[in-house]
């Protein structure tokens, strides 16, 4: 409310406000607290690490953005990653005897992992929009479903890539192009795709007015379920491009595979500035969110500032500072 | 609150009935009643593995038994299983893995207090006494096997990381033996974070040692998901003659490297799932013997080398 009075005479400059440099100015001062307290942090192999490891989650927190902004909520993404990784592992031990190893058989394992993202995503999606459930209560149920299944198909245990196959597949992750890893690209192409989709198309407007106010979206002939729905397919889409980047890393997934990914992308989201009620989105900030998020982890255990019992408490106080900078900008939209 | 004290009646007319007296009346079935944590992770997932096969065998064995399994994913979930088991299934003996120590305390003792047999695996309760037989593994053992294995093994000066499980007791027993194994041996422990018994949380943790120190000559991984998080770090850092690691728990994978003597997981410290195993043995052997099985037993942790790995694997199990 502050913000607002305050906003509008300075309208015409169009300088950014404080609510949005806030998340950029707490990145800037964490690499420089992290550079100050270790002379590796700013290492090729360090910088290499935590980008390559946010990647799983940025790329699932942009497509949160989308689901975030126009109103809906996914509690499932980060069961539904785990599931996804299970069948596809699953998926390419199946293939192996008849394909053998070679890349026909990864990229048949990369469209077994979109497939079933896409399906993930578009029965939650449906349940929200065709069913008319709580996008909370679909994806509490969702995330239960997931998780039991890929701990059914594990039998408890764990799922494990062809040992052969996963010689192949693990360059994936671990190598690149000139010297920047393949989730780091990846990751990048998406938030870009995701910034553009958010300020220059219809999609993006739409999801806007949607989350802003679903009912007059309605009278102005937007295809507020339609929407909705393609939200979802395609944070599904992009779970499922997460896990194609994840599974080449340890080549398994298990019960506890991806677990409470969907707090820390929620959390991405917000901490870079889209409004949790909806109406906002900034897909942007919720990359300086998700490495906000990873640096602070990755500072916490380079220097020992605090006792690790507290990273978490950390990471929590920064959240909700987050927020409190967020205050108002729902105005300067 | 409504439900137990109804539960409390119930149970204490089922007792004074005289239907819950310990020897079995002949052509009367027993019924053993098991609650577990869900297998969500690797150990539980090999723990739930044993549970079933034993309950498979153990029916075989002796027609006079039968078994109710329930898995629990949440404490909650675990104390309705137990009431629902005394309250539908009429138990004569309740085997229970206590999801946690305090919160399960009393609903076992409910048990308890109607005069069934009550055998409490791996983490205790909070209050002595309740249990009629305590089966578990030795934690302190877990960290001091692997503690005299880095004395023995290293010089003075050497420099070693730690990955912590969960913050939980059992964690602290076990770092605790450990820090104590190797005391006086001038082994430097560079660092201690948790990587919370879970593969990713190990691989990111262990990257970050790998930016943080220049040299490390050993890792303690204190669980196998773990190590394998680990060896994924160190191999992207390309540091594999560097150093090596030991795990612990028994993970068939691992137990496979060692018993093939590979360099970077020279041994293996058993902490085994197959523990529920031992439990519900002898709880049966109450029921169907007159062996008497009060008591305390706790299974060692042993060294696994390559000389007696082939004992521990089980390639089955998805553990």
């Amino acid at each position: 409310m502050v913000d607002q009075a305050a906003s509008r005479p300075a309208s015409s400059f169009r300088l950014p406000s404080l609510s949005a440099l806030g998340p950029l100015l707490a990145l800037i001062l964490l690499v420089a607290l992290g550079a100050f307290l270790n002379d590796n942090f700013l290492s090729h192999g360090n910088i290499t690490n935590v980008l390559a490891r946010s990647a799983f989650i940025g790329m699932i927190a942009v497509g949160m953005t989308f689901v975030i902004t126009s109103g809906g909520l996914d509690l499932s993404v980060g069961s539904m990653a785990a599931f996804i990784a299970g069948v596809m592992i699953l998926a390419m031990n199946a293939l192996l005897p008849s394909m053998g190893v070679g890349v026909p058989l990864i990229l048949a394992g990369m469209v077994v992992a979109l497939a079933v993202g896409l399906a993930a995503g578009l029965a939650n999606g449906l349940l929200v929009t065709r069913a008319g459930i709580e996008p909370f209560i679909v994806t509490l149920g969702t995330m239960g479903i997931f998780r039991s299944l890929v701990t059914w198909l594990a039998d408890g245990g764990t799922i494990s890539l062809d040992f052969a196959v996963r010689q192949l597949y693990r360059p994936v992750y671990y190598s690149g192009l000139f010297g920047i890893a393949w989730p780091i690209i990846v990751f990048a192409l998406v938030a870009i795709a995701g910034q553009i989709a958010m300020r220059h198309t219809r999609f993006g407007r739409y999801c806007e007015a949607i989350g802003s106010n679903d009912k007059v979206a309605r009278y102005s002939a937007v295809s507020v379920e339609g929407i909705r729905l393609a939200t979802y397919v395609l944070l599904g889409l992009l779970v499922g491009l997460a896990t194609i980047m994840y599974v080449p890393r340890l080549g398994s997934a298990s019960g506890s595979t991806g677990m409470l990914w969907e707090l820390e992308a929620i959390a991405a989201v917000i901490i870079g500035g889209t409004a949790l009620k909806g109406g906002y989105g900034r897909v942007w900030g919720t990359v300086v969110g998700v490495l906000i998020l990873s640096l602070i982890d990755n500072i916490l255990n380079l220097a020992d500032l605090v006792s690790p019992y507290l990273n978490g408490a950390i990471q929590g106080v920064i959240i909700v500072l987050a927020v409190v900078l967020q205050r108002g900008k729902k105005s300067s939209a | 609150m409504e439900r137990r004290t109804f539960l409390a009646t119930a149970a204490a007319g089922v007792a004074a009935a005289g239907l819950a007296a310990p020897a079995l009346a002949q052509g009367k079935k027993a019924v053993i009643g098991v609650s577990i944590p869900s297998a969500t992770h690797g150990f539980m997932g090999g723990l739930n593995w044993h549970a079933q096969e034993t309950i498979k065998r153990l029916k075989a064995t002796y027609p006079n038994l039968d078994f109710v399994l329930a898995t629990a994913g949440a404490v909650g979930k675990q104390v309705n299983d137990i009431e629902d088991m005394m309250a539908t299934r009429n138990i004569d003996a309740l085997v229970v893995l206590p999801f946690e120590s305090e919160p399960l305390t009393s609903p076992v003792k409910a048990v308890k207090d109607a005069g069934k047999w009550v055998t409490v695996v791996d983490r205790g309760l909070s209050q002595a006494g309740i249990e009629d037989l305590y089966v578990a593994g030795d934690n302190t053992a877990f960290g001091r096997v692997a503690g005299e294995y880095f004395k023995a093994n290293l010089k003075p000066g050497a420099k070693i990381v730690v990955l912590r499980g969960i913050p939980t007791t059992l964690d602290n027993e076990r770092v605790d033996a450990f820090r104590k194994a190797i005391d006086g041996s001038g082994i430097e422990i560079l660092d201690m974070q948790h990587g919370n018994w879970n593969r990713d949380k190990a691989f990111s943790v262990m990257q970050d040692y790998l930016s943080k120190h220049k040299k490390i000559d050993a890792v303690w991984a204190a669980d196998d998901d773990m190590a394998i998080g680990v060896l994924e770090a160190i191999s992207q850092a390309g540091r594999q003659k560097e150093m090596w690691i030991v795990g612990g728990a028994g993970m068939k994978e691992i137990i496979k490297r060692v018993m093939d003597k590979d360099p970077q997981i020279p041994v293996d410290v058993t902490y085994p799932p197959a523990l529920i195993s031992t439990a519900l043995e002898i709880t049966a052997l109450r029921f169907v013997s007159d062996t008497p099985v009060y008591g305390r037993f706790i299974i060692g942790s042993t060294l696994v080398t390559p000389a007696n790995a082939a004992q521990f694997y089980f390639p089955n199990s998805p553990f």
